[in-house]
């Protein structure tokens, strides 16, 4: 068994429970939404276990790190808090229709990782070779995860409010009521920032504790350290408007979607458009 | 005063105590600080003027943009910031305190309109007996209660984490203080560079506004080295290095290995790995085609040379060895390129042992001259940043209170229970500052609890 081959694995198994959770909501059909959880579950855990598999591969190669050093490496952990967010949130709320809005975030990070990018595993530069990387990356990611699910559920926010709006005031029957009510996922939304905010925190003074330890400079406006704090300035504003009467709601909703492409651009777009510290994580 | 004045101060005051204003600024603030991240920062100004119009960058220079983060405007922003902050506690601050430091402890009708959770049940027994147990049960369930007489009622009053109230207050603080720790940095500190020689050793740092600073105490390089992976890229660098007062070597800070993500830090000065270079020499004879009038010419590793003929060279690269890229060949080699006067240029491999090939390269290019390579010095230097930043440790200061402030106010709620004591009822009303749906649950759950203890006692 190789880390490759389970990652592929965890890739069909996402893709299945993506499958079962769309059939789960065209159907109402209770078990398919529990064969959906459960089969994101499977998938977690073979992607626990290929994660830690790649970690010791890596040692056995004598390079020895935690795999979070490149592109390919972030995508996939990145898929992997998503699911975990998400079973954390299914075990505290058991919302299974969540799954469908959810599960294509990290299956679309896993397909793009095993298909688009380069899954070799390399030594480490200078720069990298610090603990703090692993604090930095795993704080951030579950951070951004949390951020996904809240976009996932800011999304169905929006889809059934707006069907509430043209008269459709289906009770119970059709598609919107497998949705949980509109005041439920407002605040579904809102609990998820609540753990995502704090996690981004300690994502950017990590990565500050860090660029003091090896660059003497703690903030230095770089683009990537910029856009954390945009990202920042975003959700700060969304967890204010909580506050505000007008802003709960679908201004609340878009709010968090948007704070989410900032997020997207945070990770990805500064690697891939713009230059700086951060840009050793992006290419092939 | 004139009215006028007061209403004036006071729609400033509300301005600035305004939620509206906090959205703003947050929105503001995200939305500008884009543009420094796709206009390059502090680059000189002929770089831009190659990209952009003459027009296009007068706009941008006086918008700032260039050094964005450091404009007026946008430190106008974060001031602004900061000033709602603070007002936004100052109005805020007194009513919490209140609700903190002096709980209402009496549970009256208007309190038990207002609360969400409200139980109430008949209970035999002495009104002190009941309030003994009641008293007990909360102490062993919840929290010691505060017992208060009023208009012939028992009261209990008993509250968890009510200080949880002011976590909002701390994440705010946090913002000032980290602001702080910025200035003090931005004051007392300094961000800059020097580059050691290996064998030499400095004592001023050069800043980034080319301000020369004296360290005080100075520091060798013993030696550079750089370690590579099979695959050719860098593994580590590293500098040995000693500091020196007055010339002789600190006791443990000797022969000190410094790598990047691990710096040397000797009296708030911190040095850590960030460049490197060779300032050795190579070494050259040039001849005429036909091997006469040798000329030895000695290249710096940092410039160029001027051969005999009036072209000048520089070394791209050299190696020990040449077998590995050129099977059948051995020995030193060096990538140079050549500029003639004519202004033409070319790249060209010239080698150690094999003078032959440097002779038909020549011949076969024109009329020479001939370079064969000799060897080189190899001299290495160090690049270190240098940086003395009094101020980080109120910036951690700054961050820690945040951290614990965002988790405060998000997670730990501040709650309340109230019981009246009176003709034989028992009333149970309670809030909490979060999650009221999580403190329901627990609510009921008390409240059967205490009801089966009280019937217990009719028993």
């Amino acid at each position: 068994m190789t880390s490759s081959l389970l990652f592929n694995v965890t890739t069909f198994t996402y893709l299945v429970s993506m499958l079962l959770f769309f059939a789960f909501l065209a159907s109402r059909a209770k078990a398919l939404g529990t064969a959906g959880i459960v089969t994101a579950y499977a998938g977690l855990v073979a992607q626990t276990g290929a994660i830690l598999l790649r970690w010791k591969e890596s040692y056995d190669m004598g390079y020895g790190h935690a795999p979070l050093s490149n592109l390919y490496e972030s995508v996939v952990f990145f898929s992997w808090t998503i699911v975990l967010i998400f079973a954390l949130l299914d075990l505290k709320y058991k919302y299974r229709v969540i799954g469908a809005f959810v599960m294509p975030f990290a299956l679309l990070g896993m397909a793009w990782a095993q298909l688009g990018l380069h899954s070799g595993i390399e030594p480490l530069v200078p720069a990298l070779q610090s603990n703090w990387l692993l604090y930095h990356v795993v704080t951030c990611f579950l951070g951004y995860a949390a951020f996904a699910v809240a976009c996932g559920i800011s999304i169905m926010y929006l889809i059934k409010a707006g069907s509430e709006e043209r008269g459709g005031s289906t009770p119970a029957g059709g598609l919107m009521g497998m949705f949980p009510p509109i005041r439920v996922l407002d605040d579904l939304n809102y609990r998820a920032i609540m753990v995502g905010f704090p996690l981004l925190t300690l994502g950017i003074i990590t990565g500050a504790a860090w660029a003091n330890y090896a660059w003497g400079t703690y903030w230095s406006w770089d683009p990537k350290e910029t856009w954390s704090l945009i990202v920042w300035f975003v959700y700060a504003a969304f967890l204010h408007a909580r506050f505000t009467r007008g802003w709960v709601g679908k201004k609340a909703a878009w709010l968090s979607i948007i704070g989410f492409a900032a997020t997207i651009f945070c990770y990805l777009g500064v690697n891939l458009f713009l230059s700086g510290l951060h840009s050793y994580g992006g290419g092939k | 005063m004139t009215t006028d004045q007061r209403s004036f101060l006071n729609s400033l005051w509300d301005f600035f105590c305004s939620l509206k204003l906090t959205m703003f600024l947050l929105i503001t603030l995200a939305v500008t600080s884009i543009i420094g991240t796709i206009i390059p920062q502090g680059t000189p100004p002929q770089e831009y003027l190659q990209q952009i119009s003459p027009a296009k960058f007068k706009l941008y220079q006086a918008l700032g943009f260039f050094d964005m983060y450091h404009s007026w405007w946008f430190i106008l922003l974060l001031y602004l910031l900061t000033v709602n902050l603070v007002a936004c506690s100052i109005k805020r601050l007194p009513h919490i305190w209140k609700t903190i430091t002096q709980p209402v402890t009496v549970l009256g009708s208007g309190l038990e309109k207002s609360l969400s959770s409200v139980v109430s049940f008949k209970a035999g027994g002495e009104p002190e007996a009941l309030q003994a147990k009641v008293s007990a049960f909360l102490k062993a369930e919840f929290a010691e209660p505060v017992a208060t007489e009023s208009d012939g009622a028992r009261h209990l009053f008993a509250q968890k984490s009510p200080w949880c109230r002011l976590s909002v207050y701390f994440v705010h603080l946090s913002v000032i203080v980290i602001f702080i720790g910025t200035m003090i940095g931005s004051l007392f500190g300094y961000k800059g560079f020097v580059n050691i020689m290996e064998g030499e050793s400095v004592a001023k740092a050069i800043t980034r506004s080319e301000k020369e600073i004296d360290l005080g105490f100075s520091v060798l390089c013993e030696k550079f080295s750089v370690a590579f992976y099979d695959s050719g890229a860098p593994k580590e660098f590293k500098s040995i290095l000693t500091v020196l007062e007055n010339g002789k070597p600190v006791p443990g800070y000797e022969h000190v290995p410094v790598i990047v993500n691990e710096p040397l830090t000797y009296k708030g000065i911190t040095f850590y790995q960030s460049s490197y270079g060779n300032a050795g020499e190579y070494r050259f004879l040039v001849t005429d085609l036909d091997g006469k009038n040798a000329v030895p010419v000695t290249v710096p590793a940092t410039g160029s040379a001027t051969l005999p003929d009036g072209s000048s060279m520089h070394v791209l690269e050299t190696t020990p060895d040449i077998a590995p890229f050129s099977p059948g060949l051995s020995g030193p080699a060096a990538n140079i390129e050549i500029h003639t006067r004519g202004g033409a240029s070319e790249r060209v491999v010239v080698y150690a042992n094999h003078p032959e090939l440097n002779m038909e390269h020549a011949k076969h290019h024109g009329t020479g001259p001939v370079i064969h390579f000799k060897g080189e010095e190899k001299r290495m230097y160090t690049g270190l940043q240098v940086a003395k930043d009094p101020g980080v440790w109120v910036v951690w200061l700054g961050c820690l209170l945040m951290v614990v402030g965002i988790f405060a106010a998000f997670f730990l709620s501040h709650r309340r229970i109230w019981v009246r004591i009176q003709h034989g009822t028992v009333t149970m009303g309670g809030n909490a500052s979060k999650n009221q749906a999580a403190f329901q649950m627990f609510f009921d759950g008390l409240a059967e609890k205490l009801k089966s203890e009280c019937s217990g006692e009719k028993r």
